[in-house]
């Protein structure tokens, strides 16, 4: 242990990092390309580093100026659950009146057929996302995309019709970096999210609370804050009305409530749109948002085991983000640009403090080491395996993230998912297929040839933070015996990343 | 390129001005040990008969629907007959459609499937309980919503599993981590709790690392690495530490494991899914993991479509399969102190479809098989002529059944698990 003096000060505002101190090194662009985006290859990096942090961050926040990636909805059905038309449920039900089965039967199939297409259909939208994620120039849209998937989370299978999963994808996308006030007025028009939260069953005299409450509790105060159990049941009447027709939003006027309501104590007929402004008018939100993006791109560490001084610091930065949200009235890339500027987010005590989220884990390793990315239906079965079935969150509360992410089964599977993007071998029960495809680790070595120079190099490629001195040994002393058996150069630079990515600190962004 | 000290300077600035502690190099189990929860050494504490703490409830899972009604079959009444005509089954002694039942209730005319004779076998030895018409208010024939309900022990279908539940409540909130184990692809919802989430391998071959499978040199380093645990100067608490801990307590579990797993069982197997599963189930029972609830599952249910052949394959599986389990367990000495319960998401329509098949139903049998059950028919077989559309009316709440198991078998507190009262006496002697 090296005496130090002090420690520099954890900033507990939004000041921007002070490069004068603190130079935007190759690891301060590594940090930032893995919290931004999914990480990237060495030169990628080297680029981001040698042009400075500001050009950096715009890079990367103000994506619109990167080609876009075809969006192609044509390439999914958007009929794929066709509803039974009048004449065949009045035939259903005359048959299920004259027990006439084999009618049932057969109109029964027809629904059954469109069940098992729309099961079909979202493997290819998993399959279609990973593989964006994977290709995308905008990385930090997918991510968002990703964490508005988790924060209004909404489950395929209560929903049933992957179309309105992909639809919701793609306003998750639209609003990626956009305003959050009108993220939430379109979430409430949502099919999908109409469906899953039962407000197509919500109408006056009637009314389900199930969205109400959600709203509150889930997408814009957080549990118990600011909020009573009175202003769900009338934020409930407020969302009568709000459904959907096949893929669009409708607007019931019978089924709306239009009696006078009182909500947060202020009397009027409210109507859904009023009931979600006046919750995104409380402070709450913004300090809610404001936490659930600290933990998503600055830090996950659970609170209890950070030191007195960095909680501290935590707490106020995320009062100052919040602040920031507010005066930017929720528009999220003015507060994203002052996040990944501040001198908090590269503070050292930041950096590996994130556990990859599974999407993260898969689409880092292929980034950043250019590993073919494989059998794209083995990584999307692979990322329901490590706890992130995508667009099946477990819940409405979405993925808990962090540690959560990490247990004993998970892990094995971390580590041979990456297995099988560096050799293409496939673990034998997992229904992968063997990938011959192969994976050269030559350009990620820069000419790099002596163990020291290799470990050092993959060291700095891999992992968030610098290990403990005893990897580097042991690495080194691997690829020394690995030298004297005669394996191939090649052999030994997959086999010193494969361990690398057998570490627990490779699972840190 | 890679700054020595850059290491120590990150531990040293998260750690403030004090020096680095001395790590915490312990896996957590070895922690939670002290709870007295799990021998360090994994350590065989073998059966204590009538101690609640040393017992193991398995549950099999049939997933797709399995037809209720032809697998505890009311071979003596006319209604079955007339409402699957091409797939009824014949009463003892009198095939039909390729089969006669098995007795199970003479009085009451209810048999078993003729391929069940596994459980025929374990119910003349009073180790079967048959619970009939075990079902949920306003049944939803979705398999995955229907599944999710069962799962979640909620008629809503949402939040944490029956099972986590149960593990989140166990050991004063401080569940091990080997607790619940899975054995399928993923970790059902049944054992996922707010806290605890079931260690679940498809194979014990596949929970490992797989990279030495491709270079074996590497396995030396890779093991070094991951017992190494939290390495000296890291900072308990931290991310690292956790991860480190973490990697040591999954290789342990995996050693441990697939040792077990390795064993010769001392009965024979047949060759299905499902036998294979509960081997390993019984391995590990076998080697004293302290493990109490295990989890299994078999596909193929869906019978729409020409049943009788695939169904009377399913059956004799099943059957088969835990007769083999309880055999095991009886010559380990454990057979007193593991339950095994079978469900499945729905049972099927009283009316057969045009395709000598049927479609997803409603209420179903369950099975609890073991030493400690109510040995017998339980419950009230549902009518065939009191339908609701079509479908069985189910007489038994399934919650009823999980507090049996949980409450007198498990010996937990059920209102934290359940949320509620549900008794159904006399499926459970205690």
């Amino acid at each position: 242990m090296h005496a130090m003096a002090t420690p520099p000060p954890i900033a507990t505002d939004l000041r921007p990092l002070d490069t004068g101190v603190h130079p935007f090194d190759t690891a301060a662009a590594r940090h930032l390309l893995s919290r931004a985006g999914f990480g990237g290859t060495p030169t990628q990096i080297d680029v981001l580093a040698a042009q400075g942090i500001d050009r950096s961050v715009a890079l990367l926040v103000n994506f619109e100026s990167q080609p876009e990636k075809s969006v192609s909805p044509d390439d999914f059905d958007r009929n794929v659950m066709p509803p039974l038309t009048r004449e065949e449920r009045e035939q259903l039900n005359a048959a299920r009146r004259a027990r006439d089965e084999s009618a049932v039967e057969r109109l029964e199939r027809k629904e059954n057929q469109a069940k098992a297409n729309d099961r079909r259909q979202l493997i290819e939208l998993k399959k279609w996302w990973i593989a964006r994620m994977i290709e995308t120039a905008r990385p930090l849209e997918e991510k968002m995309t990703l964490f508005w998937h988790g924060h209004f989370a909404t489950g395929a299978r209560t929903i049933e019709d992957s179309w309105h999963m992909f639809q919701q994808n793609q306003l998750f996308r639209t609003y990626a970096t956009g305003n959050f006030g009108m993220l939430v007025l379109n979430v409430i028009r949502d099919p999908a999210m109409i469906k899953y939260l039962d407000n197509d069953k919500s109408r006056k005299g009637r009314p389900n609370e199930n969205l109400a409450r959600e709203l509150l509790e889930l997408f814009i105060l957080g549990e118990g804050s600011g909020y009573t159990e009175e202003d769900i049941k009338a934020g409930a009447r407020a969302l009568t009305g709000y459904t959907f027709e096949d893929d669009e939003f409708e607007f019931r006027d019978g089924n709306h409530d239009r009696g006078a309501k009182t909500i947060f104590g202020k009397q009027g007929n409210w109507t859904g749109d009023e009931f979600a402004r006046l919750a995104l008018a409380k402070a709450e939100c913004s300090e809610f948002i404001a936490a659930k993006l600290y933990r998503f791109f600055v830090n996950d560490t659970p609170a209890a085991d950070i030191s007195a001084e960095q909680r501290d610091a935590r707490d106020a930065f995320i009062t100052a983000l919040a602040t920031e949200l507010r005066a930017q009235q929720y528009e999220i890339k003015p507060v994203l640009i002052k996040l990944f500027s501040s001198a908090h987010f590269y503070h050292l005590s930041n950096r590996a403090a994130t556990i990859k989220s599974p999407a993260q884990l898969i689409v880092q390793t292929v980034r950043q080491y250019g590993t073919p990315p494989r059998q794209l239906s083995a990584l999307a079965g692979a990322c329901d395996l490590m706890g992130q079935d995508l667009f099946q969150p477990p819940n409405v509360k979405g993925w808990d993230g962090g540690r959560t992410w990490i247990n004993t089964s998970t892990l094995f599977v971390r580590q041979n998912v990456a297995i099988y993007l560096l050799t293409g071998k496939r673990p034998d029960v997992y229904d992968w297929e063997n990938d011959e495809t192969r994976f050269d680790p030559a350009p990620l070595l820069a000419g790099a040839t002596t163990p020291d120079a290799i470990v050092d190099r993959l060291i700095s490629v891999s992992l968030a933070a610098p290990p403990h001195p005893e990897r580097r040994v042991a690495l080194v002393s691997f690829l020394e015996s690995q030298a004297q058996a005669r394996a191939t150069e090649h052999s030994r630079a997959v086999a010193a990343i494969a361990l690398i990515t057998a570490l627990p600190e490779y699972q840190l962004a | 390129m890679t700054d020595i000290n850059a290491y120590s300077r990150r531990v040293f600035i998260r750690q403030g001005a004090l020096l680095a502690s001395f790590a915490a190099t312990l896996p957590h189990f070895i922690q939670q040990s002290a709870f007295g929860m799990l021998a360090p050494d994994g350590s065989t504490l073998g059966s204590r008969p009538g101690v609640p703490d040393e017992r193991i409830l398995v549950v099999v899972q049939l997933s797709g629907g399995n037809d209720g009604l032809n697998t505890v079959i009311p071979y003596g009444q006319a209604e079955y007959h007339n409402a699957r005509p091409g797939i009824s089954i014949g009463e003892p002694g009198k095939p039909k459609n390729g089969g006669a039942a098995l007795q199970l209730d003479q009085a009451n005319g209810i048999g078993l499937h003729p391929n069940l004779t596994g459980f025929k076998e374990l119910h003349d030895a009073g180790s079967l309980c048959v619970v009939a018409g075990v079902g949920y208010p306003n049944p939803n024939r979705s398999h995955f919503a229907s599944m999710d309900i069962w799962q979640s022990g909620r008629p809503e279908g949402k939040g944490t599993g029956w099972l986590g539940r149960y593990v989140d409540a166990s050991c004063n909130g401080n569940p091990a981590a080997d607790m619940a184990v899975a054995v399928g692809r993923t970790a059902p919802l049944a054992m996922t709790g707010a806290k605890s989430t079931p260690i679940a391998f498809e194979s014990a071959d596949l929970f490992r690392w797989l990279g030495a499978d491709k270079n074996g040199a590497m396995d030396k380093e890779y093991q070094a690495m991951v017992r190494a645990g939290s390495l000296p100067g890291v900072e308990p608490g931290s991310q690292e530490s956790f991860l480190m801990r973490t990697a040591l307590d999954a290789q342990l579990t995996s050693d441990r494991i697939r040792a077990a797993v390795s064993k010769k069982p001392l009965v024979a197997y047949p060759g299905s899914a499902l036998a294979k599963q509960l081997q390993t189930v019984a391995a590990m029972i076998r080697d004293g993991m302290k493990t109490r609830v295990y989890y299994v599952s078999m596909g193929g249910f869906d019978t729409h479509a020409n049943q009788t052949g695939g169904h009377a394959n399913l059956m004799r599986q099943l059957g088969d399969a835990i007769l083999a389990f309880q055999k095991d367990l009886a010559a380990q000495g454990n057979d007193g102190r593991v339950m095994t319960m079978c469900f499945s998401e729905f049972g099927r329509r009283v009316r057969q479809n045009a395709s000598n098949g049927t479609d997803h139903g409603t209420a179903g049998p369950m099975f609890l098989i073991g030493a400690g059950v109510q040995p017998g028919l339980q419950g009230k077989y549902p009518s065939l002529t009191d339908l609701d559309g079509g479908d069985l009316k189910f007489t038994t709440d399934f919650r009823g059944v999980y507090q049996e198991v949980l409450g007198k078998w498990m010996k937990a507190d059920t209102q934290s698990v359940l949320g509620g009262e549900y008794a159904v006496p006399g499926l459970v002697r205690a």
